[in-house]
């Protein structure tokens, strides 16, 4: 199924850019005309002048052999510029992640194993900040912590690690901050829901202690819709975190793909989301894994609903 | 349900019925309608009602405040705040509009036929919406915009594409629900016509589930929209519209002038609030309508 989706995935990216209009001798040659002899040279190096689906099992093969070919707009391979962004981008996921984890599911618990005043403000809380979007808290963040308060830089990357952690601190609560509500309020809801169960009350009423219950009854059940959320709102991430290094000038693969999805830069394009949508798919795999994990009744290669 | 039910529910006029659904969704429900009806006026007669033009640009009144005629100040480029929202509206509006039409039309008649036929069809068209579960909304746009150029058109047409998927998964389960109800035996007895019998009779019966679900679907394509109008993909400058003025106007902040892009946030997140609020009690009546 892996293996299938990306082979779609992967055709929809050759495909729908094979089609693009313009024409990819003039895109090499920079807009000047060629003499015929250099023309027949550069189709015969690029494969131009064959098939398309000749033209894709070459471009998979070189894909295969990570060899993603080469920016018109840099001259340089796009493997190259890839490798040397991916680890903002990955960064900025994994810290948004931890957040979405740490505090989604910390709220959840709480919420949901205690009833009031403390529950009544986070349902409210995660109601709206769910619907922010994350340029909206991009926007209020850089206002806030780093015009106003100071605490934190507002734009770029950092040098070494410490830094970068500050120059993420922000990014990352943008990215994370309408998952983060949604994580919660699941989290709550299946708290609660288990919480209410027969056996969790069985389990009361016997006197064991509430540490070991809310451990092994209440949250060991609760396990599957928290990770299904929390797996399809962290892929999603995926996607989100372009606008979130524009809006903090991050040098990621996101923001990457925007500026050569504006300058046309073809072969760009197709490698970053080739690369985004194969994380997005081993992200979902390993969510489908982790079911399996939780649930042995959950047989691998099947969906958990 | 019998076959009777579908009759009863005619009984009562289209307009009667909606405002019956929207009284039962309490002050919130209530409130955000008003803010959606606001905003859709906004879009519709927003060139009108905009006090000053919104795309001219006068460069000597760049960031300028509020002042009395001028509620929100200016904007970088000296234009009227109030104006360009106004006027955005619509742009604003219209693409998750078409968003939402386009993706729960597909969605609705793939999940239908699925449900309907099963079988090949069912298999072929679920795995084919799987695959499409791998490409999120805003990377397809980002494409989109890579082949087509930016703008509004290819943006509002792969987020559709992206949001199938997601439509039919839930419209699939709930005209399989339907589909295994005595009133579709009877009609198939009595030797109507499958697509007779879906179109009349089915999907009117899940159209409460549809209409929430579009409510809520605006909501995210609004988002997702805006993000993609703020990455410089979708409506173009000097058009107004609530996502680009947010990009144009992010300079401001560091600078002291938050308003502008703040106005626009505002703006966004009411409408997506709304939205949210409004189709999840439409959701919840959708459950609980007996049946």
């Amino acid at each position: 199924m892996l293996v299938a989706s990306l082979l779609v995935a992967s055709f929809v990216i050759f495909g729908a850019l094979y089609l693009a209009p313009g024409n990819p001798i003039s895109a090499l040659s920079g807009g000047r005309s060629l003499p015929a002899s250099s023309v027949a040279v550069l189709e015969a190096r690029y494969h131009l002048n064959e098939p398309f689906l000749a033209q894709y099992w070459y471009w998979l093969d070189n894909v295969l052999h990570g060899n993603l070919g080469i920016s018109i707009v840099l001259r340089e391979n796009v493997s190259t510029l890839i490798a040397s962004r991916i680890w903002t981008t990955a960064g900025l996921v994994l810290y948004a992640a931890l957040i979405i984890v740490a505090l989604g599911i910390g709220l959840g618990i709480l919420s949901g194993l205690r009833p009031g005043a403390f529950d009544t403000s986070t349902l409210v809380t995660t109601a709206v900040s769910a619907a922010i979007p994350a340029f909206v808290a991009a926007i209020v963040l850089i206002l806030v912590f780093a015009v106003k308060l100071g605490w934190f830089p507002a734009l770029g990357n950092g040098t070494d690690f410490l830094s970068n952690v500050r120059h993420f601190t922000l990014p990352a609560i943008a990215l994370a901050i309408s998952s983060l509500a949604i994580v919660a309020r699941v989290t709550r809801a299946s708290v609660r829901e288990e919480g209410q169960r027969e056996h969790v009350q069985t389990a009361v009423s016997r006197g064991i202690p509430s540490r070991q219950l809310i451990r092994r009854h209440v949250l060991r059940n609760a396990a599957i819709p928290i990770t299904t959320v929390a797996g399809i709102t962290i892929a999603s991430l995926i996607a989100v975190a372009a606008v979130v290094e524009v809006a903090f000038s991050l040098n990621g693969l996101g923001a990457y793909l925007v500026a050569s999805a504006q300058s046309k830069d073809l072969a760009v394009v197709q490698g970053i989301s080739l690369v985004l949508v194969t994380a997005f798919v081993v992200i979902n795999l390993i969510v489908d894994v982790l079911y399996a994990v939780l649930d042995p009744r959950v047989a691998l290669g099947s969906r958990a609903q | 349900m019998t076959a009777a039910v579908p009759v009863t529910v005619r009984s009562t006029t289209r307009g009667a019925r909606a405002v019956g659904m929207l009284r039962a969704t309490g002050p919130a429900g209530i409130a955000s309608a008003i803010i959606i009806a606001v905003a859709i006026f906004m879009a519709i007669f927003g060139t009108w009602l905009a006090p000053f033009d919104p795309i001219t640009p006068n460069l000597s009144l760049a960031w300028v405040g509020p002042t009395g005629a001028h509620l929100l100040g200016y904007d970088f480029e000296g234009r009227d705040v109030l104006s360009r929202l106004i006027v955005g509206a619509r742009t604003s509006m219209l693409g998750p509009l078409a968003v939402v039409l386009g993706s729960m039309i597909a969605g609705a008649l793939l999940a239908v036929a699925a449900a309907w036929r099963g079988g090949t069809l069912d298999a072929f068209i679920s795995s084919g919406l799987d695959v499409l579960f791998a490409f999120p909304g805003i990377l397809l746009a980002v494409l989109a915009a890579a082949v087509f150029g930016a703008g509004l058109t290819a943006a509002a047409i792969a987020l559709s594409i992206a949001y199938m998927p997601y439509v039919a998964r839930v419209l699939r389960g709930a005209a399989l629900k339907e589909r295994s109800q005595p009133y579709v035996a009877a009609l198939e007895v009595q030797g109507a016509s499958g697509p007779s019998i879906c179109l009349r009779h089915l999907i009117p019966n899940i159209m409460p589930l549809i209409v929430a679900q579009a409510t809520i679907l605006f909501g995210y394509a609004m988002v997702d929209l805006a993000a993609i109008s703020f990455l410089g993909l979708g409506v173009q400058p000097p058009e107004p519209n609530w996502g680009v003025m947010i990009s144009e106007n992010q300079v401001g902040i560091p600078q002291g002038y938050p308003l502008p892009a703040l106005a626009a946030c505002v703006c966004i997140v009411a409408v997506v609030i709304a939205f949210n609020v409004l189709g999840e009690r439409l959701f919840e009546q959708a459950q609980a309508a007996p049946r």
